[in-house]
C-alpha cells in the first residue's frame, strides 16, 4: 500500500475485528502500526516493548498515569523521537527513520503552540506554505479551517487575542490543514477549565468522525478517553495493559490496574467453595483476566459501585457511612468489615439510607474479577 | 551591562504577555502601583546625579567655544576635521562585520544547544563569558601575539576579535528571548507541519526573537564604536582611537563627537524599549477587551 493510499478498496492493515464506525464517508487517514517499541531515557524504560494497530479512520485513546509513557510513544509516532528498537509503520510503509517534517502528521500540543507572530489565518497556512502552495489557495483553505472548528470571525487575530480554548482549536485547524495521515494530540484540553474542556471534546470527536481522520488522542483523564475514542489502549511504565472498546474496557477489565485506574472499583475478598469464588454469600463465577489460586493464596473481587447492590436492613452487617449526591445517583460509601465499598444507588432510593444506617450489601452481576490479595487500608 | 539588563526584562515581560501568562501582567501591575519611600527617592537622585552632572557638562562643554561662549560651531565642524569621516566610517564598517559574524555564531549555536543539548546550556554560558572573565589587555596582547601578520595587514581582522569581545552581551541577550519563548513547541509545531530547519529559523524563530536581536545588535555595535586599546595597539585608526589622538588639539570638537555618539546610542535604545511598551500596552488592551 502506498502511502498516500485512501483505503476505499484496501481493508485495512490487517485488522479485521476492528470496530468500525458506522458514519459513510471513506477514512481519509492512513492505518498506524506499532511494533515493538522500545525507548530508554538513562535508568527509565518509557516504552518498553511497546505494540499497537490502529486502523484507517480510527480514534485511539492513550490512558495512563504520569509518566507511563504516553508522550513518549506519541512523539516516536509524530518522529521527534527515535526508538531504540521497533517499527513506526504508516499506511504499511516504514517510516521508523524519516525526519518529522516528512512524515505527514498533524499534532496538537499540550501547550499552546500558535506561532505567536502570525494571525489565526497566516499560523492555520503555515504547513500548506511549507508546502508552497500559492497565497490565495492558501487563505481559502486556511478560512475553511477556521470555519470548521467555529472560529472564522477571529481569523485575523493573534494568538495573544484568543482564549485558551480558540488557540487549541486554531493549533487543531492547524494541524488538520494538512490533510495529515494521522492526527496527534497530546492532552490538548489539559489546560482548558472544565466547561471549555468538555465542549472541545465533543467538537474534536465530530470533526474527527467528520473527516474520518487516524487520531491518536493522549490523555490521563479516564472520563475523556472512555466518551471520544473507539478504543482505550491502557499503559503503565512503557507497557500496554489493555486496548479495547470503552465499554468493554469498563466492564470487563483484564487487570488490576485497569481495573482501579479506570472507573472505581471496590475490593471484596472472595472465600472458595468446591473451587468456585462465593463472594457475599454469592456463587460466581471468575471472568477471563482473574488471577489464579495457583499464584496467590487468597484473592479479592474487583467490583464496580452499579454491580452491588443495598438493601436497608437492621441485622445488615454492613452500614452506610457517606454519601454523595450525583444527580440522578447517589454514590454510597458503606462500611462493610474493614473495606469501605463505593456503590451507586438510585437517588431516590438512597433518600432512605442515610449515614450510619444499616445494609445488607449484594451483587448484581455473578461474572467477577479477582485479583491478587491486598489488606484493606484502615480507615 | 546595565543595558543587557533592561533589555532582557523587557523582552521576558512582553513575551510573557504573549503566552498569556496572566501572573506576568499581575506582577507587573503590582509593581507599578508600590509606592517608593523617600529615602529611595534619595538614593535614586543621588545615583543620578552622579551620572548626569558629567553629562550635562560634557554637553556645555561641547557647546562652547574657545572664548568660553556659547557657539554650534565645534559640531559643525565635526565633519571637517581631517580623518574623522574615514574613522567613523570604518567603525562603522567593522560595526557591521561584528554584527554580521556574532550574530550567525551566536544565534544557531544558542538555538542548537536550547534544542539538542540543554545540559551544555550552563557550559555554554560560562564559556561565552570568559572574555569578560580576563583582563582585556592580557587578551588583547595574547590575540596580537598569536595574530598571523597577514590577517594584521586588514583592519577587518579587528572585526573577528570584537566578535570575541561582544560574546557575553550578544550571547545573553538571544539566550534570554529563547529562554522567554517556549522554542521547543514552536519548533515541534512548525516541524509537524512539514517546515524544515531552515524555514522554521526564518519564519518562526526569528521573528519571536526580534527584541532579543535588536538588544544584541546594539550592544554589540555599542562595544565598536567604544573599544579603544586594542585597534590603537593594532595601529588602526577607528573612532575611539581618533578621538583620543584629536583630543590633544581640540577639546570642543571631541567632547562634541562623543556626545553626539551617546545621543545616538540613547535614541537608538530609547526608540526599542517604547516600540516594545506600546507592543505591550496594546497587546495589553486587547486582551482586556476580548476576555
Ligand atoms: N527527554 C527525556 N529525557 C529523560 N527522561 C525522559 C524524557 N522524556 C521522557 N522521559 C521519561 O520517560 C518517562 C515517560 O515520559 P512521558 O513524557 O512519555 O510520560 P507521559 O505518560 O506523557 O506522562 P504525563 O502524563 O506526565 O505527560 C518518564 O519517566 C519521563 O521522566
Ligand atoms: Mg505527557
Amino acid at each position: 500500500m502506498t502511502p498516500d493510499a485512501t483505503a476505499t478498496d484496501v481493508a485495512p492493515t490487517g485488522q479485521a475485528a476492528m470496530p468500525a464506525t458506522d458514519t459513510p464517508s471513506v477514512p481519509t487517514g492512513a492505518g498506524v502500526e506499532l511494533r515493538s517499541l522500545s525507548r530508554q531515557f538513562g535508568a527509565t524504560l518509557a516504552l518498553d516493548r511497546f505494540s499497537l494497530t490502529i486502523a484507517p479512520g480510527e480514534l485511539v485513546a492513550l490512558l495512563g498515569p504520569s509518566g507511563c509513557g504516553k508522550t513518549t510513544a506519541l512523539r516516536v509516532l509524530a518522529g521527534f523521537e527515535r526508538p531504540d528498537q521497533g517499527q513506526v509503520l504508516v499506511g504499511g510503509r516504514d517510516v521508523t527513520r524519516l525526519p518529522a517534517q516528512k512524515r505527514d502528521m498533524g499534532m496538537v500540543f499540550q501547550s499552546y503552540s500558535l506561532f505567536p507572530n502570525m494571525d489565526a489565518r497566516a499560523n492555520v497556512g503555515f504547513g500548506l506554505r511549507m508546502r508552497r502552495w500559492s497565497g490565495a489557495k492558501r487563505k481559502a483553505r486556511a478560512d475553511e479551517l477556521l470555519e470548521l472548528v467555529g472560529l472564522a470571525e477571529h481569523r485575523t487575530k493573534y494568538p495573544h487575542q484568543l482564549s485558551g480554548g480558540q488557540q487549541q482549536r486554531v493549533a487543531l485547524a492547524r494541524a488538520l490543514a494538512i490533510e495529515p495521515q494521522v492526527l496527534l494530540l497530546d492532552e490538548p484540553l489539559s489546560a482548558l477549565d472544565a466547561k471549555v474542556r468538555a465542549e472541545l471534546r465533543e467538537q474534536i470527536r465530530a470533526i474527527q468522525q467528520r473527516l474520518l481522520i487516524t487520531t491518536v488522542f493522549v490523555t490521563h483523564d479516564q472520563e475523556e478517553a472512555l466518551s471520544m475514542a473507539d478504543r482505550v489502549c491502557v499503559m503503565r511504565a512503557g507497557r500496554i495493559e489493555q486496548v479495547d472498546v470503552p465499554a468493554a474496557l469498563y466492564a470487563r477489565p483484564t487487570t488490576a490496574f485497569v481495573a482501579q485506574f479506570v472507573g472505581v472499583s471496590s475490593r471484596i475478598e472472595a472465600s472458595f467453595d468446591a473451587g468456585q469464588p462465593v463472594i457475599l454469600g454469592q456463587r460466581c463465577t471468575a471472568r477471563p483476566g482473574s488471577a489464579s489460586r495457583e499464584t496467590s493464596a487468597r484473592l479479592d473481587a474487583l467490583l464496580r459501585p452499579e454491580d452491588l447492590t443495598v438493601t436497608p436492613d437492621h441485622d445488615g452487617e454492613a452500614t452506610v457511612v457517606h454519601s454523595s449526591f450525583l444527580g440522578g445517583t447517589t454514590r454510597l460509601d458503606v462500611l462493610l468489615g474493614a473495606t469501605v465499598l463505593k456503590i451507586d444507588v438510585r437517588s431516590d432510593v438512597a433518600a432512605r439510607l442515610s449515614p450510619s444506617t444499616r445494609v445488607r450489601v449484594g451483587l448484581h452481576n455473578d461474572e467477577v474479577l479477582l485479583v491478587e490479595h491486598l489488606e484493606p487500608e484502615g480507615r | 551591562m546595565a543595558q543587557v539588563d533592561t533589555a532582557s526584562i523587557d523582552a521576558e515581560y512582553l513575551l510573557a504577555f504573549d503566552r498569556g501568562a496572566p501572573e506576568a501582567s499581575m506582577v507587573a501591575k503590582q509593581r507599578r502601583r508600590f509606592s517608593i519611600p523617600w529615602f529611595r527617592w534619595l538614593v535614586l537622585l543621588l545615583a543620578a546625579l552622579f551620572f548626569i552632572i558629567p553629562l550635562v557638562a560634557g554637553v556645555i562643554f561641547s557647546l562652547q567655544n574657545d572664548a568660553g561662549q556659547f557657539s554650534l560651531d565645534s559640531i559643525r565642524a565635526i565633519n571637517q576635521q581631517i580623518g574623522f569621516s574615514d574613522a567613523f566610517r570604518l567603525s562603522l564598517q567593522l560595526a557591521l562585520i561584528t554584527v554580521v559574524i556574532s550574530m550567525a555564531l551566536v544565534v544557531p549555536t544558542a538555538v542548537y544547544v536550547h534544542l539538542k543539548v540543554p545540559k551544555l546550556l550552563a557550559a555554554v554560558e560560562f564559556t561565552t563569558l570568559l572574555p569578560i572573565v580576563f583582563p582585556p589587555i592580557v587578551l588583547i596582547l595574547g590575540v596580537l601575539h598569536v595574530t598571523p601578520p597577514f590577517l594584521k595587514d586588514h583592519a577587518w581582522f579587528l572585526a573577528l576579535f570584537y566578535v570575541v569581545l561582544a560574546m557575553p552581551f550578544a550571547y545573553r541577550a538571544v539566550e534570554s528571548g529563547l529562554q522567554a519563548m517556549d522554542l521547543q513547541v514552536l519548533v515541534e509545531a512548525s516541524r509537524s507541519l512539514g517546515g524544515r530547519w531552515g524555514s522554521t529559523l526564518l519564519r518562526v524563530i526569528l521573528p519571536n526573537l526580534t527584541t532579543s536581536l535588536i538588544s544584541s545588535v546594539v550592544l554589540v555595535t555599542a562595544l565598536v564604536f567604544s573599544e579603544y586599546t586594542m585597534s590603537s595597539l593594532a595601529g588602526w585608526i577607528t573612532l575611539p582611537v581618533w578621538t583620543e589622538q584629536f583630543a590633544q588639539a581640540n577639546g570642543h570638537i571631541v567632547t562634541a563627537v562623543a556626545m553626539l555618539t551617546l545621543l545616538g546610542v540613547w535614541v537608538v535604545l530609547s526608540l526599542i524599549v517604547l516600540v516594545d511598551l506600546s507592543r505591550a500596552r496594546l497587546q495589553q488592551r486587547k486582551r482586556s477587551s476580548t476576555s
